[in-house]
């Protein structure tokens, strides 16, 4: 059932987000003030679910890429986030009939809503990973042979480029460097897909279950009650550990954030590592849990989530570890998000702890 | 000789000093007329240990009179926000996400124009003279008198705000006041132009205020030069008060710390300020408060200047105790303490009648608690122990132990030793803590930029802004031989290329009271 997404939904949904962020998409506050400003602006979106997409509806991902630090600054003029869409349907020679997220967690997850209401579009209530990760061909949709391009880029002056790639690593490549070319701060659209493709492709329901996450937080503190033990409960996830950051290790190399934390708890010792989003829980030097599965941190009390930015000795913090879409556990999927890809030695380890061990006969899924 | 006032909303605080002796203190309730309050002040210092107007060589005070002004919104001037960064920021004018009333009170006008920087310090646009002209007159029909100047990445290159405060300032003259954002903030654009949009809204009240306080000082016969306290404690003379403000609004809870970490002797410790309702805690590295990394809400505007990051948590005098669990707060009596209190005669358990039943405090009537049990007594104060115990443990940034420093009228409550950080810390003279603090005559110079750092090249930057910031304390009034750096932080920026580095440095050094006269 469609549903709408006015201002008043935005705290709520922004703060699901950045739990499913896993650590990543930088603070959410600026993507957050852009959604629910566009949505006082120019009225409403209508979020429809994949189910209600017709078949040869045209849908486009919008995303900002570059540096969350440079839009807390070069904020946003929405202009550049509606140019690639336009850009992309007169590429295309159709109108764009639907607007979807490439991923939830941070600003990616509102930036797409200010976009549908700009455009006066409707949002579908998907998105490309059901979590975050660090670049632009780490989607579902590439594991079905969706391509990143065309795909276009804007910034705020108006330049505007429309790249035709041979795949979507590529993409990723071409547009990383336009982007630092161009300010660090691009807004982006891309990943044609027809309603049939989207609906085969994308994590269903993701909005809502933003909405479900940040409204369930905020209704059990209200409540008395635990809100990080009602982030589990919808998430069908576990708590990993209990504990307080007594060590975070950061590094930026080649443009991510990559680190480590470590986080005491009563007689045991957790370590997190993360390039942007958390990517490796590993306790008393044994893997618990790997990309792709979410490892988020939340505050112990709270239940707010902590970004990898925010992780800060003295922290009392509980780990949580949740299923990723089994699609990502693919052995091609798992080549492109799994701990190997990332530089850890280890096999992927699923939010419960089993370690997988890609079988040869596992489902094809690439189209 | 000198003097340190603390003006309180509720109490003004008094000291004389030689040095770092306390010759007198005074403390009494705050008048309506602040100046009157400081002139009785004096006064009474005069007459607790005799001094002559000329051996007084500084006064200092510490005022909450700007964030008062600003949370009750009253005297604030109109005020505009002007932006530099077209085509970039149109989403999010200045001003998006004020509170109304707050808007209204400065009849805030919002304005947009092209300039700004990109991360890497390339122009996102020219200025365009003309434009910035077409808005300055229109600010002068709708009678704004104090502008503020805000530019994308101005941290990183800070000339278009100079360039647009010259153009503006033309056309609105010399008696418009104009405050520029890379003098205010940090990275963060919202953030940093709110901060300087108060600013400007309280340029008008400085002037007033920093005359009132001169001509009350005056009349007690001191011509000595007088000094505001800063955020972080250093000290700021008029001049500067006239042009930034808000750089009083954190002073309370820093003179506070500062004074209790003076009189115990301590430069680098844990400050637990228990009053009725909450315990807050922060903590003094090399004598000056921790800061917050994060942003700060003032009067519900978002904000990121530096501010002492106080941790507050529901234990005080006045909470109240669960019979059951043995737990404290954050249900509190508040004021009612006095009438609702077990020692008091009233019927709510307190934490002040289980400090007066262990027998570490002697207030009220003893015997209405001498049924408690006293192994339940015990639990309730060692609860109160780990509790606080635990929140210092949080404010710390490293394992390595600290001193705690324990003051306020609920301190009764913390035994002399406390789990992790072993004995507790107990300054006398702690009732005019602020004003002492505000005493402490030091003064500082900051430097918080982006720096794009070209490989082989970090010792030579890092020494560069070293001695920027010493230039700047030194430019601020401090000795040169006195100057040191007290804090520096270099935090590579994620997601940019070309090694971008955020440095902080901080130099601090003794006021030259000798060069003053």
């Amino acid at each position: 059932m469609s549903w709408t997404i006015s201002a008043e939904l935005i705290p709520g949904l922004a703060r699901g987000a950045a739990v499913l962020g896993t650590g990543g998409g930088g603070d959410p506050y600026i993507g957050a003030l852009l959604a629910a400003q566009a949505l006082r602006e120019h009225g409403d979106v209508t979020v429809v679910t994949l189910d209600e997409v017709p078949d040869d509806a045209l849908v486009l991902t919008v995303a900002m890429m570059g540096a969350p630090t440079v839009m807390v600054e070069k904020l946003p003029s929405l202009t550049e986030v509606v140019a690639p869409v336009h850009a992309l349907s007169a590429s295309l020679g159709r109108p764009v009939t639907h607007i979807a997220c490439a991923e939830v967690g941070g600003v990616n997850s509102t930036i797409p809503i200010a976009a549908a209401a700009a455009l006066g579009l409707p949002l579908i209530d998907a998105d490309g990973m059901g979590r975050a990760f660090p670049e632009l061909q780490m989607v579902l949709p590439t594991l079905y042979g969706v391509d990143a391009s065309p795909l276009a880029f804007s910034d705020e002056k108006g330049n505007t480029g429309v790249l035709t790639t041979v795949d979507n690593s590529w993409t990723e490549r071409i547009a990383r460097v336009a982007c630092v070319e161009m300010g660090c701060s691009v807004m982006i659209s891309g990943f044609p897909m027809s309603g049939a493709q989207a609906r085969e492709a994308l994590v269903a329901d993701s909005l809502s279950l933003c909405r479900e996450i940040g409204d369930g937080i905020e209704a059990a503190r209200a409540e008395k009650a635990d809100p990080v033990e009602r982030t589990v409960q919808l998430l069908g996830g576990r708590e990993l550990f209990s504990g307080k950051v007594v060590d975070v290790e950061r590094a930026t190399t080649t443009g991510f954030a990559r680190g480590r934390a470590r986080i005491d708890g009563v007689d045991a010792s957790l370590e997190l590592s993360f390039q942007n989003e958390h990517l490796m829980a590993a306790l008393d030097g044994v893997t618990l849990v790997t990309t792709p599965d979410l490892i988020m941190v939340l505050e112990h009390d709270s239940g707010e989530p902590i970004t990898t930015e925010g992780l800060r000795y003295g922290q009392r913090v509980r780990v949580i570890s949740a299923p990723s879409d089994d699609r990502w556990h693919s052995p091609e999927a798992l080549a492109m998000v799994g701990p190997g890809y990332f530089g850890y030695e280890v096999p992927s380890h699923r939010f419960d702890g089993t370690a997988e061990t890609p079988a040869p006969d596992a489902p094809e899924v690439a189209a | 000789m000198h003097i340190g006032i603390d003006v309180g909303g509720t109490n003004t605080d008094a000291v004389l000093m030689d040095g770092t002796t306390t010759l007198a203190a005074v403390k009494h309730a705050t008048t309506p007329d602040v100046t009157d309050g400081i002139v009785q002040a004096i006064g009474e210092l005069r007459s607790g240990h005799h001094f002559d107007g000329e051996q007084i060589t500084a006064v200092m005070i510490g005022t909450t009179h700007f964030i008062n002004a600003l949370v009750q919104a009253k005297r604030l001037a109109p005020t505009a926000a002007l932006r530099l960064g077209l085509p970039a920021t149109r989403a999010l004018p200045p001003l998006v996400d004020w509170p109304a009333e707050l808007v209204e009170a400065i009849s805030a006008r919002s304005y947009l124009a092209h300039g700004g920087y990109e991360f890497d310090g390339r122009p996102i646009s020219p200025i365009d003279p003309d434009e910035l002209r077409a808005h300055a007159e229109d600010m002068r029909v709708n009678g704004i008198r104090s502008v503020a100047i805000s530019s994308v990445f101005s941290p990183v290159n800070h000339d278009l705000e100079v360039e647009a405060a010259r153009i503006v300032g033309e056309v609105l003259g010399p008696d418009v006041a104009i405050s520029l954002s890379h003098e205010i903030g940090r990275i963060g654009l919202l953030e940093r132009e709110n901060a300087t949009i108060i600013n400007a809204a309280l340029r008008e009240l400085a002037s007033e205020i920093v005359d009132g306080l001169t001509a009350a000082v005056r009349k007690q016969g001191i011509e000595a030069p007088i000094f505001l306290s800063q955020n972080d404690g250093t000290l700021m003379d008029e001049d500067y008060v006239r042009l930034y403000p808000v750089a009083t609004f954190a002073s309370g809870p820093t003179n506070s710390m500062r004074g209790a970490a003076l009189t115990s002797g301590l430069a680098t410790c844990a400050v637990v300020d228990i009053g009725g309702t909450t315990a807050d805690i922060g903590l003094l590295i090399n004598g000056f408060p921790r800061e917050t990394a994060n942003e700060v809400k003032v009067a519900g505007i978002r904000t990121n200047f530096r501010m002492p990051d106080v941790l507050s948590i529901g234990i005080g005098g006045g909470s109240i105790v669960d019979e059951e669990t043995a737990e404290v707060g954050p249900a509190s009596v508040g004021y009612k303490l006095m009438t609702e209190a077990l020692v008091f005669g009233g019927s709510t358990l307190t934490a002040t009648d289980i400090a007066v039943a262990a027998g570490r405090a002697s207030i009220g009537d003893a015997s209405k608690v001498a049924h408690l049990d006293p192994v339940f007594v015990e639990r309730v104060l060692e609860r109160i122990g780990e509790r606080i115990a635990e929140a210092v443990d949080r404010m710390r940034t490293s394992p390595e132990p600290i001193p705690v420093v324990a003051v306020g009228g609920g301190s009764i409550l913390l035994s002399d030793e406390l789990p992790i950080f072993g004995a507790v810390h107990r300054p006398d003279n702690y009732a005019v803590a602020n004003a002492i603090g505000a005493s402490i005559a030091q003064v500082g110079g900051e430097i918080d930029k982006v720096y794009a750092i070209e490989p082989g090249r970090r010792e030579e930057a890092i020494a560069e802004v070293r001695a920027e910031a010493i230039d700047k304390a030194i430019a601020a009034g401090a000795s040169p031989a006195s100057v040191a750096i007290v804090d520096f932080d270099e935090v590579p920026i994620p997601y940019l290329p070309g090694n971008a580095t955020r440095i902080r440095v901080k130099a601090v050094g003794d006021l030259d009271m000798g060069g003053l006269r």
